[in-house]
C-alpha cells in the first residue's frame, strides 16, 4: 500500500475524533455531557445537513435522556446489526459501564469516544484526567489512547476497523479540553482511505450476528454457577488476539497516511536509563522535555501508552530499552487506597512478568482535573528518579505539604524553540475573542505550510468572564500540550485587562503588546496602571493600541471588535505578508459568515479594512509612584476568604498547597459578597421620588444586586444616601431605601424593564434608570456599605408572602455568576429570602450547581445570626432521591430527638414538655412562628443540656436542631427534571414527604450550551433538534397532578410576580410534597435578556406557558384543587414566539416547517387550555394586585 | 355592448386596471392564486425590505455568536450550527419565482432599500430573477432636524437614477404625499427615471398604548376617504408627467376605481379592501367599474381616463387652494 495526499485542516480533537465516528456509524446515541458534547453535536449537524456515512447513509443521531440511557441504544442497535457509536465523559461514562460489561460480555462490535474527564469526588471538575477511563477499564473493552489532535483521528479510525474485526469494543480516549478543545493543523483521512481500509466482510459479519428473526437466537441468558464461569473463559482468545489485530491496523493506517503508531511509542535515547511512562496528552509536554533533555546529551525516554486494554506486556517490554534501569510510571487519576495508581500496577506487572526486575518503577501523579503539566515537571520527575533515595510514590504540579508527596521542579528550565511563535490574547467572554483566534489558527493553518495550535482557557462566571487564548505557529508539527507563559505577543482585548491579569507577566522581554484602547494616542499610556507601565519598560515590550471598539461600531458590529483586533494581530505577528492576511480573514469572514447574510460579511471586512489605519505604537512616558499591591479582599474578610478564596479570585489558586484545601469538599457560604468584579458599565440609578415601593425590582434582579430596606435613620448616612417615606401603610414611622450594590450589578438591565413606576412628565424616566456606572460608583459604594450596616426587618413587620414583603427580606443568595439576566436566579433568591434562614439545597447538576458552587465563590450566603441555605450537589440524575434522602435523615433525627426529650422529661423541666407539645401540635399555619417558638425552644434545649452529663444528653446535643422545622429543597433544570431525573423525580413526587421541589425550567440543557430536552417546546430550534423540535413539551404538571396529592405551582415571576410569590409560600405551607415548575427565560432562548421578565408576561398572556397552582387543601375542603391564574390567552403563540430567536430563527431556516411547527404549537396550547379549563371552575388572577395596595 | 377594459401599465398589457398592491395577501403564494382566480390582472408582491434583511442578518450574527467563546462548557454557543440561515433576499426571491410561474400574470416585485448601494444591488437581484416590472417603495421618515427637504429629494432621484442604472425592467416609484413640491418632485421622479408613479403609500405610524405608556406602532387598514389625497394628485399630475400613474390607498368600491380613472390613474391597486372582505372584492370592483362605464357609455377605460383631471375639467383650480374655499362657502350655518 502507499500513502495517499491528505489535505489537512485545523479542528479540534473533538471534531477529529467525531469526523471519523460519523464516517463509519449508523446509530448514534448521544447525551450532552462536557467535555464531549461537540462530538454529538457535530454528528447531529452532520446527519442534518444529509452528510451520509462511507455507505451513503446518513447516520441516524438520537438524543437520548442520560448517558445510560444512549449506551441502551447503542447496545439494541448492536444487537440488531448496525454500526454504533456514543460520545461521552465523566460520569456519563460511569453511567454507561453497565451496558458496556453486557456489550463486551456479547462481543460486540462498537466504539465509544471519550473526551476523558474528572470523575467527581469532593467537587465536580469539568476538566480533564483518567479517572472516568480508568473506572472503565474492568469492563472488557479495549482502551486506546490519543495524545493529540492527529492521534484523535487517526485512533479513532484505528477503534473502528478493529473492533469490527477483534470483535471486541473498543473505548477510544483522548484528554478532555486539552485535546478535545485543542485546535490543531492535522492531516485528514479521506473517504478512499477509508474505504481501502474497511473490511466489508466483517461488517457482514456483524450483520449476520445479530438478531434476526429469521435466524433466531437467544442473547442475554441467565446462567448458574454450573457454566457461567466457563462461558465468561471462552471469551479469552478474542482478547489473546486483540493487542495483535490493533497493531496490525496501525500499521494497515500507517501504510496509507504515512503515520506510523505503535502500541507503545518510544521517543528518547536509544540507550536511556531512566524512563517515564504515560498517557494522553502529558505525552506532548513530556515529548518538548525529552527533546530538550536529549540536547543536554541526557540518557532518558519517553514510553507513551496507546494501547491500555488489553496491556500487551510483550510489547511494552520490547519498546523499553534494554537500558532501562528506573521507570517512573505517570498517572493521570488517583485511587485512593491502592498500592499505587492503575498504569503503575500494570507497568509493574508488566515487568515482573516479562523478568525485568533490575528496573525500577516509581509512581507518580500529575496533571488531574487538567492541572498544567509542562516539560519542566517532567524534567522535575527525571531528576527525582535519579536522586538518591527518591520516592516511590510522589506526585507533581502541585505543592503538597500535607503527606509531602509532591517533588520540586524548576519551572524555568524549559524555554520553547525560537521557530515557533506564541501569541496569548486576554479578552471577555463576549468581546469574540476566542471566536477571533480560533479562526486565526484556521488562517495560519490552512493558508499557509505552518502548523497552529489554538487552547483556551475560560473562568467560571457566565457574566463577565474572562478568556484566555494561547496561540501557537510553527514550521514544525507542535506537540506542547501546555499553556504559554513566554509569549512573543500579548493581545489584551480589554483595557481594564492589563492592570488586573498576568498578562504582562507571561510576555517574554521584548515582546509586542497589542491594546485596545478608547484612549488614542495621546493618552493612552497615562491610562495604562503604573505597576503594567513598569512592566512594559522593564521588559522592553513594544505596544501598539488601536481604539477596536470605535472602529466596531462604525462598522455596524456593536461591540464585537474581534476582526478589527484580529486584523491587527496579524499586521503586528508577522506570520504571514499583511495583504495575504488580509485576504485570508476576508476569506474566513466569508466562510463563517457568508450563509448568515451578505451584510454579516461586509460589515466585518468594513471592521478589517479600518483596523489597521486606526493602529497606532504606544510611546512609553514615565511612571508615576502610584504602584499599588492590589488589595483582593478588605481585611475584615473571614479568615479562610483572605487565605484560600482571595488567592482563587487573584487566578493564583495554582499556587494553594495542598494544606489550604478543605479536606471533604466543604466549604464556607457567604463568599461570593467578597469578590467584587463589578463588570457593569451601566447600574440602575434609584429615583425615590418616582418610587411607589413595590419591590419588583429588587424581585426580578437575577443578582441580589438591588435591595429594599425599611428603617429608621440615624443620621449616620453618608451624604448622597437617599430614602423616602413608604407608600402605604407599610412601615409606619419609617423610611424606605432602594438601593443598588455597584460593584455586583451585572448591568442586565432587568430591574429597569420590571419598574412600573414613570416619571408623569417623561416616559421613559423610571423609578430607577440605568445610568453609566462610573460617575456613581464612589458614591454607591459607600450608599451600600451604609445600607448594609442597617438592620434586616423583623420578618413580622412584613406580608412574607407577598412581592412587596418578601423583597424586604435578606437575600441569601446573592451576586452570582450566572448570566447578565439570568432567568433562574430570581426564584432562588425569592426561596432564600422566604425560607433561606432553615433551608436545605439539594442541587442537581447544571448551571444552578455552576453558578451556586463553583469556586472560588459562593452566592449562598448566611444572616447576622449565622443561619442560611445549607447547600450540596450530589450528581446530574440523583437529585431528587438525594434530597429525598436528606428528608429522611431530618425526620429520623427528630423522631429520635422527640424520644431523647421524653426520656429526658424529668432533667429538662417543664422545657420537656413544650417541645413536645409543640412536636405534637405541629401548627404549619404560620410557619415563621412556629420556627421562631421551635428555635427558642431548642436554644433553651441547648444551654440545659449542656449542664447534663450522660449517653442520652450526648446524643440529644447531635439531633436537637432536627426539632426545628427545617425546609427541603430539591432545586435542578429541565435536563435534570425532564429528562436524566425523571425516575427519580417521579418517585420521590410519589414518596408523600414533606418535600419542595424547584424546577428551573429554561426549556433546553443550558449549562452545556443548549441541547434539546424533554422540556424543550415544539418549533424551538436547540442543539439536537436544530430543525425544530418536533414533538411537544412534556407537561410536568400535569404528571405531578395526576398523584392528586402534591402540590404544583407553574409560576413565571414576570408574567405575575404576586403568584409566584405566593406559590412559593403555599409549596412550603404544603405538608407533602410540593413542585414548582418556574419558567425560567435563558439566553438559550435568543432574546435580549434585559427583557426576559417581559417575555414571561407573552409566554403567560399566549397561553404558552399557563399559570396555575394545584392545591390539594383545596380539594380537601371540597373545591377543585386547580386554580388558573392565566387569563385566557389573549395573543397567538405566533405572536410571543416571533420574538425568541429560538422559534424566530426556524421561519428562516425552513419556513414550511416552522409554519407546520407552529401550527401543532398552537394545537398543543388550545388542548391543554380547554383540558385545564375543564378542571377548574374558578378562574382568577392576582395580577400586580400588590402594586396598587 | 362591451367596454374595453384593457390598460398598459409600465409597459404592460393588463386586462383591466384592478391590481392588488402589495400587500399580506401576495406575499403568500395560495393567496397569489386566490387572487388570479379573482381576475386580478397584475400583482404587485410585498416590498422585500433591505433594512429588514439586514437586520435579519445581524440578528443571526449576534444569536449565534451571543454567548459563544465565553464559557468552557458552552464554548461553542448556544444555538446549533446550522446549513443557510437565510437570511438574504432567497426567500423573497422564491416567492417572486411561484408567482411567476403558477400565476399567469404579470409580476411587479417591490423594494424597499436603504442604502444606496442596497437599492441597486437588490434592485439587480430581483431583475435578474425576471419580474415583469419593478416597484420602489421610496418613502422615509427625514426625522433629522438638520436635513433639508431639498438634501431628502436630492436622496430620492439618486437612488431612482441608480436603480434605473442599473436595470431595465419597467420601473415604478411607490411615494408618500409629504413633499412642499409634490409636482415638481413627481416630475423630477420621472425625469430620474420613474416608467409609473403610484400614489401614496402608507406606513406604520406612531400610536399610544396608554396601559404600558409606551409607543405602539402599528398599521391600520385604510378607509375610502384617504382616497381624496389621491385623486387630488392623480389630477394634478395627468398629463403632466410622462408617466404612468396608479392610484393605491382608499380604493376599496368600484366607485373609488373609476373615480381614480377618471382623475388619470393608469391603474387602480386595492390592499385592505382585499385583506377585510377578500379576493372577491377585487372581482367586485372591477365588474362594478365596468358596469359604470357601460352605464355611462365609455367605450374603453383610456376613453375615460384624465376625463376629470385638472386638465380636463372647467375649473381647474378646483383642485388648489379654492377647493378649500369652496367647502367654507358652501357650508351653511344654522344658527
Amino acid at each position: 500500500m502507499r500513502a495517499i495526499q491528505a489535505v489537512s485542516a485545523t479542528i479540534d480533537g473533538n471534531e477529529a475524533a467525531a469526523r471519523i465516528a460519523h464516517k463509519l456509524s449508523e446509530v448514534i446515541a448521544v447525551y450532552p455531557i462536557t467535555p464531549a458534547s461537540p462530538m454529538g453535536e457535530l454528528a447531529d449537524a452532520w446527519s442534518l445537513k444529509g452528510q451520509p456515512n462511507l455507505w451513503g447513509v446518513v447516520p441516524e443521531v438520537v438524543e437520548m435522556q442520560s448517558e445510560a440511557g444512549a449506551a441502551g441504544a447503542i447496545h439494541g442497535a448492536l444487537q440488531a446489526g448496525a454500526l454504533s457509536t456514543t460520545f461521552t465523559a465523566s460520569q456519563g461514562l460511569l453511567l454507561m459501564i453497565p451496558n458496556m460489561f453486557k456489550i463486551a460480555g456479547e462481543l460486540t462490535p462498537a466504539v465509544i469516544h471519550v473526551a476523558a474527564r474528572t470523575i467527581a469526588t469532593h467537587a465536580l471538575s469539568i476538566f480533564g484526567d483518567h479517572s472516568d477511563v480508568m473506572a472503565a477499564r474492568q469492563t472488557g473493552w479495549a482502551m486506546l489512547s490519543s495524545s493529540s489532535v492527529q492521534e484523535a483521528h487517526d485512533f479513532a479510525l484505528v477503534s473502528h476497523l478493529t473492533t469490527l474485526e477483534a470483535r471486541v469494543p473498543f473505548l477510544h480516549f483522548f484528554d478532555g479540553f486539552r485535546t478535545s478543545h485543542e485546535i490543531a493543523k492535522i492531516d485528514l483521512i479521506g473517504d478512499s482511505v477509508l474505504r481501502e481500509l474497511v473490511d466489508e466482510g466483517l461488517i457482514s459479519r456483524h450483520r449476520l450476528r445479530a438478531l434476526n428473526p429469521n435466524q433466531p437466537v437467544l442473547r442475554g441468558s441467565a446462567q448458574n454457577p454450573d457454566v457461567f464461569f466457563q462461558a465468561r473463559e471462552a471469551a479469552n482468545p478474542f482478547y489473546d488476539n486483540l493487542a495483535s489485530l490493533t497493531q496490525a491496523t496501525m500499521d494497515r493506517v500507517g501504510a496509507l497516511t504515512g503515520r506510523h503508531h505503535r502500541l507503545f511509542e518510544y521517543h528518547g535515547s536509544p540507550v536511556a536509563e531512566d524512563v517515564v511512562v504515560l498517557m494522553g496528552s502529558g505525552a506532548g509536554a513530556a515529548t518538548d522535555a525529552i527533546k530538550h533533555m536529549a540536547d543536554e546529551g541526557r540518557r532518558v525516554g519517553l514510553l507513551v501508552v496507546k494501547l491500555y486494554r488489553p496491556f500487551d506486556i510483550a510489547a511494552f517490554s520490547d519498546a523499553l530499552p534494554a537500558t532501562t534501569r528506573r521507570v517512573a510510571v505517570l498517572d493521570r487519576t488517583k485511587e485512593p487506597g491502592a498500592v499505587g495508581d492503575p498504569l503503575y500496577l500494570d507497568v509493574v506487572a508488566a515487568l515482573a512478568e516479562r523478568g525485568r526486575r533490575d528496573v525500577e518503577v516509581v509512581a507518580g501523579r500529575y496533571g488531574l482535573s487538567s492541572k498544567e503539566f509542562t516539560p519542566s515537571m517532567v524534567a522535575g520527575v527525571f531528576d527525582e528518579i535519579a536522586r538518591v533515595g527518591g520516592r516511590r510514590h510522589f506526585t507533581v504540579g502541585i505543592a503538597d505539604d500535607v503527606t509531602g508527596l509532591s517533588i520540586d521542579y524548576d519551572p524555568d528550565w524549559h524555554r520553547e524553540p525560537d521557530h515557533v511563535k506564541r501569541a496569548l490574547f486576554y479578552g471577555l467572554g463576549s468581546d469574540g475573542t476566542v471566536g477571533a483566534n480560533k479562526n486565526s489558527a484556521k488562517i495560519v493553518g490552512e493558508s499557509t505550510s505552518l502548523y497552529a495550535q489554538g487552547y483556551f482557557v475560560y473562568d467560571s462566571k457566565k457574566a463577565g468572564s474572562r478568556t484566555v487564548s494561547h496561540l501557537r505557529f510553527s514550521p514544525e508539527p507542535i506537540d506542547s500540550t501546555y499553556l504559554i507563559d513566554r509569549a512573543d505577543l500579548v493581545a489584551v482585548h480589554q483595557f481594564e485587562l492589563v492592570g488586573v491579569t498576568d498578562a504582562l507577566d507571561r510576555a517574554a522581554p521584548g515582546a509586542t503588546v497589542l491594546l485596545n484602547s478608547p484612549y488614542g494616542p495621546d493618552a493612552t499610556w497615562s491610562h495604562i496602571p503604573d505597576g503594567a507601565k513598569l512592566k512594559i519598560l522593564d521588559k522592553g515590550l513594544v505596544v501598539w493600541a488601536v481604539d477596536a471598539l470605535a472602529i466596531a461600531r462604525e462598522a455596524g458590529l456593536g461591540m464585537r471588535t474581534n476582526t478589527v483586533l484580529q486584523t491587527c494581530f496579524f499586521e503586528l505577528a508577522s506570520i504571514l505578508p499583511t495583504n495575504e492576511a488580509i485576504a485570508a480573514i476576508k476569506g474566513q469572514i466569508a466562510k463563517t459568515y457568508g450563509k448568515m447574510g451578505e451584510v454579516v460579511v461586509r460589515r466585518n471586512n468594513e471592521a478589517v479594512d479600518q483596523a489597521l489605519a486606526g493602529l497606532y505604537r504606544v510611546e512609553a512616558g514615565g511612571v508615576g509612584a502610584n504602584i499599588t499591591v492590589r488589595s483582593i479582599v478588605p481585611d475584615i474578610a473571614p479568615d479562610f476568604v483572605q487565605r484560600v478564596t482571595a488567592i482563587l479570585m487573584d487566578d493564583r489558586g495554582d499556587h494553594l498547597p495542598v494544606s489550604a484545601m478543605p479536606v471533604d469538599g466543604t466549604f464556607p457560604t457567604g463568599t461570593a459578597r467578597w469578590e467584587k468584579r463589578s463588570i457593569a458599565n451601566e447600574i440602575p440609578i434609584w429615583v425615590p421620588d418616582l418610587c411607589i415601593d413595590c419591590g419588583r425590582c429588587a424581585l426580578a434582579c437575577p443578582h441580589a444586586a438591588i435591595r429594599l430596606k425599611a428603617f429608621v435613620p440615624d443620621g449616620g448616612a453618608p451624604e448622597g444616601f437617599l430614602s423616602k417615606d413608604p407608600t402605604g401603610k407599610d412601615f409606619p414611622g419609617k423610611r424606605i431605601v432602594v438601593q443598588v450594590a455597584p460593584d455586583d450589578c451585572t448591568g442586565c438591565g432587568v430591574c429597569v424593564d420590571v419598574c412600573p413606576a414613570h416619571s408623569k412628565e417623561m416616559a421613559k424616566h423610571k423609578a430607577i434608570n440605568m445610568e453609566l456606572k462610573d460617575p456613581h460608583l464612589d458614591r454607591e459604594r459607600a450608599n451600600f456599605s451604609y445600607f448594609l450596616e442597617i438592620p434586616e426587618i423583623d420578618r413580622s413587620e412584613v406580608k412574607v408572602a407577598t412581592v412587596k414583603g418578601s423583597q424586604f427580606l435578606e437575600p441569601l443568595f446573592e451576586f452570582s455568576g450566572a448570566c447578565a439576566g439570568c432567568g433562574e436566579t430570581p426564584y432562588l433568591k425569592l426561596l432564600t429570602q422566604l425560607v433561606g434562614d432553615r433551608a436545605i439545597i439539594a442541587n442537581a447538576t447544571g448551571c444552578s450547581s455552576i453558578y451556586g458552587g463553583n469556586l472560588p465563590t459562593t452566592p449562598w450566603t448566611k444572616n447576622a445570626e449565622g443561619r442560611g441555605p445549607a447547600w450540596a450537589n450530589s450528581l446530574f440524575e440523583d437529585n431528587a432521591e438525594f434530597g429525598l434522602g436528606m428528608r429522611l435523615a431530618q425526620e429520623t433525627q427528630r423522631q429520635d430527638a422527640i424520644l431523647l426529650v421524653t426520656a429526658l422529661a424529668i432533667e429538662l423541666g417543664p422545657l420537656a414538655e413544650e417541645i413536645l407539645e409543640t412536636a405534637a401540635k405541629n401548627d404549619r399555619s404560620d410557619l415563621d412562628l412556629l420556627v421562631g417558638t421551635q428555635r427558642k425552644q431548642v436554644a433553651a434545649l441547648k444551654e440545659k443540656l449542656a449542664g447534663l452529663d450522660g449517653p442520652l444528653s450526648r446524643r440529644l446535643d447531635g439531633v436537637a436542631d432536627s426539632l426545628i422545622e427545617t425546609s427541603i429543597w430539591i432545586v435542578g433544570g429541565d435536563g435534570w427534571a425532564y429528562d436524566i431525573g425523571f425516575g427519580g423525580l417521579d418517585h420521590v413526587l410519589a414518596s408523600g414527604r414533606n418535600i419542595n421541589i424547584l424546577v428551573l425550567d429554561t426549556e433546553v440543557y443550558s449549562n452545556t450550551g443548549g441541547q434539546a430536552s424533554k422540556a424543550t417546546p415544539r418549533g424551538a430550534i436547540a442543539k439536537y433538534a436544530a430543525g425544530g423540535k418536533k414533538t411537544g413539551k412534556k407537561d410536568l404538571g400535569q404528571i405531578a397532578m395526576s398523584y392528586g396529592n402534591v402540590y404544583v405551582g407553574q409560576v413565571a415571576m414576570g408574567a405575575n410576580p404576586t403568584q409566584t410569590v405566593r406559590a412559593f409560600a403555599e409549596a412550603e405551607q404544603h405538608e407533602g410534597v410540593s413542585l414548582l415548575i418556574a419558567y425560567s427565560p435563558c439566553i438559550a432562548h435568543g432574546i435580549d435578556m434585559s427583557t426576559q421578565m417581559s417575555h414571561q408576561k407573552d409566554a403567560a398572556a399566549s397561553g404558552y406557558w399557563p399559570l396555575f397552582r394545584f392545591d390539594p387543601a383545596r380539594e380537601v375542603a371540597g373545591d377543585p384543587a386547580l386554580y388558573l391564574d392565566s387569563r385566557q390567552p389573549t395573543i397567538p403563540f405566533k405572536e410571543f414566539a416571533s420574538k425568541e430567536a429560538r422559534f424566530a430563527m426556524l421561519g428562516r431556516v425552513n419556513p414550511e416547517q416552522a409554519d407546520a411547527l407552529m401550527k401543532d404549537a398552537q394545537k398543543d396550547i388550545d388542548d391543554r387550555w380547554h383540558f385545564y379549563e375543564q378542571m377548574v371552575t374558578i378562574h382568577r388572577t392576582a395580577e400586580y394586585a400588590e402594586v396598587e395596595e | 355592448m362591451s367596454v374595453d377594459l384593457s390598460v398598459e401599465y409600465l409597459g404592460l398589457a393588463l386586462a383591466h386596471p384592478v391590481v392588488p398592491s402589495a400587500s399580506p395577501l401576495t406575499g403568500d403564494i395560495d393567496h397569489i392564486l386566490a387572487l388570479v382566480e379573482a381576475g386580478a390582472p397584475a400583482l404587485v408582491l410585498p416590498s422585500l425590505f433591505e433594512e429588514q434583511i439586514e437586520h435579519d442578518a445581524m440578528a443571526v450574527h449576534h444569536g449565534i455568536e451571543q454567548g459563544a467563546g465565553g464559557f468552557a462548557e458552552a464554548a461553542s454557543g448556544y444555538f446549533p450550527d446550522l446549513n443557510d440561515y437565510n437570511t438574504g433576499p432567497s426567500q423573497y426571491l422564491d416567492l417572486v419565482r411561484r408567482a411567476r410561474n403558477e400565476a399567469g400574470v404579470p409580476v411587479i416585485a417591490s423594494l424597499n432599500g436603504v442604502s444606496t448601494g442596497g437599492w441597486s444591488l437588490y434592485a439587480r437581484v430581483l431583475a435578474d430573477e425576471g419580474i415583469d416590472a419593478l416597484e420602489l417603495n421610496v418613502y422615509r421618515v427625514a426625522a433629522d432636524v438638520e436635513e433639508s427637504s431639498a438634501h431628502v429629494e436630492l436622496g430620492y432621484l439618486k437612488l431612482v437614477e441608480s436603480v434605473r442604472l442599473a436595470i431595465d425592467v419597467p420601473l415604478a416609484v411607490k411615494i408618500g404625499p409629504y413633499f412642499s413640491a409634490m409636482g415638481s418632485m413627481a416630475r423630477r421622479l420621472v425625469d430620474a427615471g420613474a416608467d409609473a408613479l403610484v400614489l401614496f403609500n402608507r406606513f406604520y405610524q406612531p400610536d399610544f398604548d396608554l396601559e404600558t405608556m409606551e409607543v405602539a406602532p402599528n398599521l391600520v387598514l385604510s378607509n375610502p376617504y384617504e382616497l381624496r389625497l389621491v385623486l387630488r394628485w392623480l389630477a394634478i399630475l395627468y398629463g403632466r408627467v410622462e408617466a404612468d400613474l396608479a392610484a393605491t390607498t382608499g380604493v376599496h368600491e368600484p366607485e373609488d376605481a373609476v373615480k381614480c380613472l377618471l382623475a388619470g390613474s393608469s391603474v387602480s391597486m386595492m390592499a385592505s379592501a382585499l385583506l377585510r372582505h377578500g379576493p372577491g372584492q377585487l372581482t367586485k370592483v372591477r365588474d362594478g367599474l365596468e358596469a359604470w362605464l357601460e352605464t355611462n357609455g365609455y367605450d374603453s377605460v383610456s376613453q375615460a381616463r384624465g376625463s376629470l383631471s385638472q386638465r380636463a375639467i372647467a375649473d381647474p383650480v378646483t383642485f388648489e387652494r379654492a377647493n378649500y374655499m369652496r367647502t367654507l362657502t358652501s357650508y351653511s350655518p344654522t344658527w
